[in-house]
C-alpha cells in the first residue's frame, strides 16, 4: 500500500506529458501490476524525464526491459 | 509538540535551475546549505525547457547587452525594472559560459563556439533584425542545466532533502524570516529547518489555469508561503500564454502547425482569422490569435459541447506533409487531443506558459518588505520565476526565462554569502509557536470529518480563472471574477480527504498545495481587475491600450484585507540612458 502510495507520487515529473501519461497509466493499471512488473516500473520511474518522454512518444529506441511497459503506457 | 529542529546557514526552497545555482553559491563558499525538493531535483519544471537560454556571445554574428536589454525593456512592455534588466543582460555571458565550464554540453560551431539560435523577440542593433542569442543543448537545455548544476551542488556537499515539502515560512516579532517547517513525504514527519538565509526558488503557478503548459507540482508554493507570512505578492495579473494548447490537456501545439498552412476554424467551420487579421490572418502575432480565439469563444463561437475550445485544422495537408514538416504533432494529438490531425482537427484553446509576477525582489534577490522603498525582510530571498525581480516586467521574451534562472540563482547566493560575512544574518532565537501555523493546517485537514473535495475545488478554481482572467479579460467578467475567486478561497478553507495516512500521501500534498495556489489565483484576479490598462501579457477589451500616465507602475498585492499598492517602475538603468517607452510594435 505504501509503496504504491510513494509510486504514486514519483509519477510527478517535470513534464506535464509524463505526469499526464503516468498518472493515467497509474490510475487505470497500477493495482493490476504483479511484482514483477512493479518492479520494472520502479526503475523506469528512476529514468530521466526526457527518456521517458521519448520512449512513450516513440522517437527513441526503448530498451528491451522495458519494451512492454512502455507499450502499455503508450495505450493508456 | 516537540518538533525537530534542524540548523543550516542556509536553506533553499526548491532545487529547479534557480535554487540550484543559488545552492552551489552557497556551497562553494563553504556554507552549510539545505536544499528542499517536492521531487528528485532533475525532475524540477526547468527539465521541460527546450528552446534554450538567451546570451549575447555573438558567436554568430555581432552582438552586445545593449541590444540584449532594448528587446528585453521592449519586451517587458515597460514594466520591467531597467537597472534589473541591464544587470541581468550584462551578466549573461559569463553565467552561460560558467555553466559550460562546469560540463554542460552545448550545441557547437565547427569552430568550438556554442552554437546559437534565433528566438522571438530577439533583435540586433534595437529592433533591426532577428539575432541568434539563444544557445541550447539540442532540445533538451533545461534538462542539461539541472543535470549540470546537481552534479556540481553533490560535488560542493550541498546537502538535499528530496520528497519534503516545504510549509510555511518562520517570521519573527522583528519579520525577520528564520527558516521554514517543511513536511518529509515518505513519514509525514515535520520538521523546523533554522536557518540564518532562506531561499525560495519553487519555480510558476501555472495550475491556477485549466489549460496550462505547466507539470502538476507548479502549484505556487512559495508564493502561498509568503502570502500567508504577510509578504506581498508583485505584479500578479501578468500571465503568459501560448494560443495552441491542447484543450483539457495543455500540452502545446508548435506554432510550426501554423507556419506549415494549418488554421483556426470556430464551430461554425469559419477560418476566423481572417477577421481579425486579414492579411496574415493564422500567422499574426500569439498575442492577436489569442484575442481572436478568446473572443470567439466568449462570443459563443466555440466548439464543442461546452462550446469552450477552437479547432486547429491540418488535414488538408495530407499525411505524408504532416509526417515530414511537422513530426510529433500526430503522435502528440493522438496521445493527449485522441484525435489524427491527418483527418480531424485539433481541439485547441489558449493555454498558460509562464508567470510574470512572484515574490517581490531587488537583483540581488532580497525580498522587498513593501511597495514603498527599498526595505528588505531580512533573512528571505527568492529566485527564478517564483519571484518578480522585475526583468520581465508584462512580458517575457523566451529564452530569457532561464538566463534569470541563472543570473539572479546566483546574485541571490552572492548576497546571501555578503550578508552572512558582514554579520547581518544569524539564529536568530525561534519563537515558540515557529511552526503552529503549520501544524494547524495540518490538524485541521486531518481532523476533517467532511467538507469540500480537493479535487472539485481545484477544478472549480482552474476554470474561474480560465474564464474570467485568462489571456483576453472582459470587464464584467473580471468583476464576476472576483465574486467567484472569493467564494472559491472560502472552500478551500474546510477541504476534506478521506485517506488520512502518513506515508506519501498525495490527498494531502495536493490538500497543500490547493491553499497555495489559492493565494496565487486570489492575487491574480485582484491585482488584473484594478489595472485599467492593456499591457503585455495584460490584455483588457474595456481598456485596450497602454496607459503609461496612470499605469506605469507594479503591483504589490497583501494577502490581508486584499489590498493593492502600487510602486513605480524604476527607468533608470545602472549605467546606460534610459530606453523611453514607445508603442511596442515588432
Ligand atoms: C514547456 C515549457 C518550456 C519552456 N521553455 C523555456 C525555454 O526554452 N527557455 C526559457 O528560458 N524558459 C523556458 N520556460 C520557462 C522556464 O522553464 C521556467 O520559468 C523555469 O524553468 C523555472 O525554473 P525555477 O528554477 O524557477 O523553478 P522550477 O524548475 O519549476 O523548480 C521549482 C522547484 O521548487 C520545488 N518546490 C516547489 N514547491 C516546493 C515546496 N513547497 N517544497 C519544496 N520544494 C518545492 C520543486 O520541487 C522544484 O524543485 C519553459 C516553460 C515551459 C512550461
Amino acid at each position: 500500500m505504501a509503496e504504491l502510495d510513494r509510486i504514486r507520487w514519483q509519477c510527478r515529473r517535470g513534464m506535464l506529458e509524463l505526469d499526464l501519461v503516468l498518472n493515467r497509466f497509474v490510475e487505470r493499471e497500477l493495482g493490476g501490476l504483479d511484482p514483477g512488473q512493479l518492479q520494472v516500473f520502479k526503475e523506469l520511474l528512476n529514468e530521466q524525464d526526457p527518456m521517458l518522454l521519448a520512449w512513450v512518444m516513440d522517437q527513441e529506441e526503448v530498451p528491451g526491459r522495458y519494451d512492454q511497459l512502455i507499450r502499455r503506457l503508450r495505450q493508456a | 509538540m516537540a518538533i525537530t529542529t534542524r540548523k543550516f546557514d542556509a536553506v533553499v526552497v526548491g532545487a529547479g535551475g534557480s535554487g540550484l545555482r543559488a545552492a552551489l553559491q552557497l556551497a562553494e563558499a563553504n556554507l552549510q546549505v539545505a536544499v528542499l525538493s517536492k521531487v528528485f531535483p532533475t525532475r524540477s519544471h526547468t527539465v521541460a525547457a527546450q528552446g534554450g537560454v538567451s546570451a549575447s556571445l555573438g558567436n554568430e554574428e555581432p552582438d552586445n547587452w545593449h541590444w540584449h536589454m532594448y528587446d528585453t525593456v521592449k519586451g517587458s512592455d515597460y514594466l520591467g525594472d531597467q537597472d534589473a534588466i541591464e544587470f541581468m543582460c550584462r551578466k549573461a555571458s559569463e553565467a552561460v559560459i560558467e555553466l559550460e565550464h562546469y560540463g554542460m554540453p552545448f550545441d557547437r560551431l565547427d569552430n568550438g563556439k556554442i552554437y546559437q539560435r534565433p528566438f522571438g523577440g530577439h533583435t540586433s542593433n534595437y529592433g533591426e533584425r532577428a539575432v541568434k542569442r539563444a544557445c541550447a543543448a539540442a532540445d533538451r537545455t533545461g534538462h542539461a542545466m539541472l543535470h549540470t548544476l546537481y552534479q556540481r551542488n553533490v560535488r560542493a556537499h550541498t546537502q538535499f532533502f528530496v520528497e519534503w515539502m516545504a510549509l510555511d515560512l518562520i517570521r519573527n516579532q522583528s519579520g525577520d524570516v528564520l527558516g521554514v517547517v517543511a513536511m518529509e513525504m515518505e513519514t509525514g514527519e515535520v520538521m523546523v529547518l533554522h536557518a540564518k538565509a532562506t531561499l525560495l526558488a519553487t519555480g510558476g503557478a501555472g495550475r491556477i489555469y485549466a489549460a496550462s503548459t505547466n507539470a502538476y507540482i507548479n502549484t505556487g508554493d512559495g508564493l502561498g508561503m509568503a502570502a500567508r507570512a504577510g509578504i506581498p505578492l508583485e505584479d500578479m495579473e501578468f500571465w503568459q500564454f501560448h494560443p495552441t494548447g491542447v484543450a483539457g490537456a495543455g500540452v502545446l501545439i508548435t506554432e510550426g502547425v501554423r507556419g506549415e498552412g494549418g488554421f483556426l476554424l470556430n464551430k461554425n467551420g469559419e477560418r476566423f482569422m481572417e477577421r481579425y487579421a486579414p492579411t496574415v490572418k493564422d500567422l499574426a502575432s500569439r498575442d492577436v490569435v489569442s484575442r481572436a480565439m478568446a473572443t470567439e469563444i466568449k462570443e459563443g463561437r466555440g466548439a464543442g459541447k461546452d462550446a469552450d475550445y477552437i479547432l486547429l485544422k491540418l488535414d488538408h495537408l495530407g499525411a505524408d506533409v504532416i509526417d515530414k514538416r511537422l513530426p510529433g504533432i500526430r503522435e502528440i494529438a493522438k496521445k493527449f487531443a485522441n484525435v489524427d490531425p491527418a483527418k480531424d482537427p485539433i481541439p485547441v484553446v489558449p493555454t498558460c506558459h509562464y508567470m510574470m509576477g512572484g515574490v517581490p525582489t531587488n537583483m540581488h534577490g532580497q525580498s522587498l518588505a513593501g511597495h514603498s522603498g527599498g526595505t528588505s525582510v531580512k533573512g528571505l530571498y527568492a529566485a527564478g520565476e517564483c519571484a518578480c525581480v522585475s526583468v520581465h516586467g508584462a512580458n517575457r521574451l523566451g529564452t530569457n526565462s532561464l538566463l534569470d534562472l541563472l543570473v539572479f540563482g546566483k546574485a541571490a547566493g552572492e548576497q546571501v554569502v555578503r550578508d552572512l560575512a558582514a554579520d547581518v544574518l544569524s539564529h536568530q532565537e525561534l519563537p515558540k509557536d515557529a511552526a503552529d501555523r503549520s501544524l494547524a493546517r495540518l490538524a485541521k485537514l486531518d481532523a476533517a470529518k467532511s467538507g469540500e473535495s480537493v479535487h472539485e475545488v481545484g477544478a472549480e478554481l482552474r476554470r474561474t480563472m480560465q474564464l474570467h482572467c485568462g489571456v483576453f479579460r472582459f470587464p464584467d467578467s473580471l468583476a464576476e471574477g472576483v465574486r467567484k475567486i472569493n467564494e472559491v478561497a472560502q472552500r478551500a478553507g474546510s477541504l476534506y480527504f478521506k485517506d488520512k495516512s502518513k506515508v506519501f500521501n498525495t490527498a494531502r500534498v495536493e490538500a497543500l498545495e490547493l491553499e497555495n495556489l489559492v493565494e496565487v489565483a486570489v492575487s491574480t484576479m485582484i491585482s488584473a481587475n484594478a489595472r485599467q490598462e492593456s499591457r503585455g501579457a495584460h490584455d483588457r477589451s474595456d481598456f485596450p491600450n497602454r496607459d503609461d500616465a496612470t499605469w506605469m507602475k507594479h503591483t504589490f498585492w497583501y494577502k490581508e484585507g486584499n489590498r493593492l499598492e502600487y510602486r513605480p517602475v524604476q527607468l533608470k538603468p545602472l549605467t546606460v540612458e534610459s530606453f523611453e517607452p514607445k508603442a511596442r510594435v515588432y
